[in-house]
């Protein structure tokens, strides 16, 4: 499995993701920079945690129109996996590649902590290796992780299995006591169409090493290994 | 020429900062006031000296970049 990861500046969980790939798969992962009109081949795409461009005009804005951008929607075009995670989330929907808008926590406050999620779909390359309904802890720390979606959109998610993972509440139940930001339907991680491309709030690659304390997020590197090896 | 956008959250869209605003105007003693929308304005100044023109241009920088037409709306006002 060979693997690119973005890099915009403020990008700063480049180096985790990289990490984390690199141990599950072997393969030194490619570091691009926001200027790169061209990727090596490879088989995933990174687009890391941060605040890219100082999360300018709005989260991800900036990010999503930079030149690194049209290549890695090229690639996505053609199945390449694409995972983006917290500000990479961000990114993907204001580049159009997943649908809604991740906007304000509904406390208005930056949440830091390890959160409970329910894993809704297992059939996919990213998330195989988990079981369906696994209760999981993953951390995220972010600002503007509140997603929401219209009303058809959520319809099309929720219909087509594409609501990757769920917050909950410590036992493992989703509501609103277990929602963190307030996001709709408690959505803390989608699909697109053909479930190639997924972004997610949450940060997998601070719950891979058992150093972490927490390797909740391995089973999601290791999925992506199996399904591209 | 210039132009203003300003881009407000769309209604419907929860708008956690304006609610907060609202708090604190109703903390401050400032009775009347309803809800409470927040947004941002960006002032452009624009070599295009036709009206019509700049008005396309600056409806194709709103539907790029400047908002996210998810989750806001946007007006221009060319001035």
């Amino acid at each position: 499995m060979k693997s690119a990861v973005i890099v915009f500046p403020g990008s700063n969980c480049e180096r985790d993701i990289a990490v984390a790939l690199e141990q599950v798969s072997g393969h030194k992962t490619f570091h691009a920079w926001h200027r790169d009109t061209d990727l090596p081949e490879v088989d995933v795409i990174a687009v890391p945690g941060g605040f890219s461009y100082g999360d300018y005009l709005r989260c991800g804005a900036m990010a999503a129109n930079s030149p690194v951008m049209r290549v890695v929607k090229e690639r996505a075009a053609k199945g390449v996996k694409v995972i983006g995670v917290c500000n990479g989330f961000q990114i993907l929907t204001e580049a159009g590649l997943l649908p809604g808008a991740l906007i304000r926590n509904q406390s208005l406050k930056y949440i830091c902590k390890t959160v409970d999620l329910k894993v809704e779909n297992t059939d996919s390359a990213f998330t195989r290796h988990y079981t369906p309904g696994q209760h999981i802890g993953i951390p995220v720390g972010h600002g503007e992780g509140n997603y929401v979606a219209d009303e058809e959109t959520l319809k099309r998610l929720e219909g087509d299995g594409r609501v990757a993972f769920r917050y909950t509440d410590a036992n493992g139940v989703v509501n609103a006591a277990g929602n963190p930001n307030g996001a709709t339907n408690n959505i803390a991680g989608i699909f697109n169409e053909t479930r190639t491309v997924l972004g997610m709030m949450p940060h997998p690659e601070r719950a891979f090493d058992p150093q972490h304390g927490n390797t909740d997020g391995r089973a999601l590197f290791t999925s992506l290994l199996e399904s591209l090896s | 020429m210039k132009a203003k956008v300003t881009v407000t959250l769309k209604h419907g869209v929860l708008d956690p900062q304006g609610k907060a605003i609202g708090h604190a105007l109703q903390t401050l003693g400032f009775d009347g006031v309803g809800e409470v929308r927040q947004g941002k304005l960006i002032e452009l100044e624009l070599e295009e000296t036709d009206a019509a023109k700049a008005k396309a241009a600056v409806e194709a920088m709103c539907q790029r970049l400047l908002a996210n037409t998810v989750i806001e709306n946007y007006a221009i006002e060319l001035v």
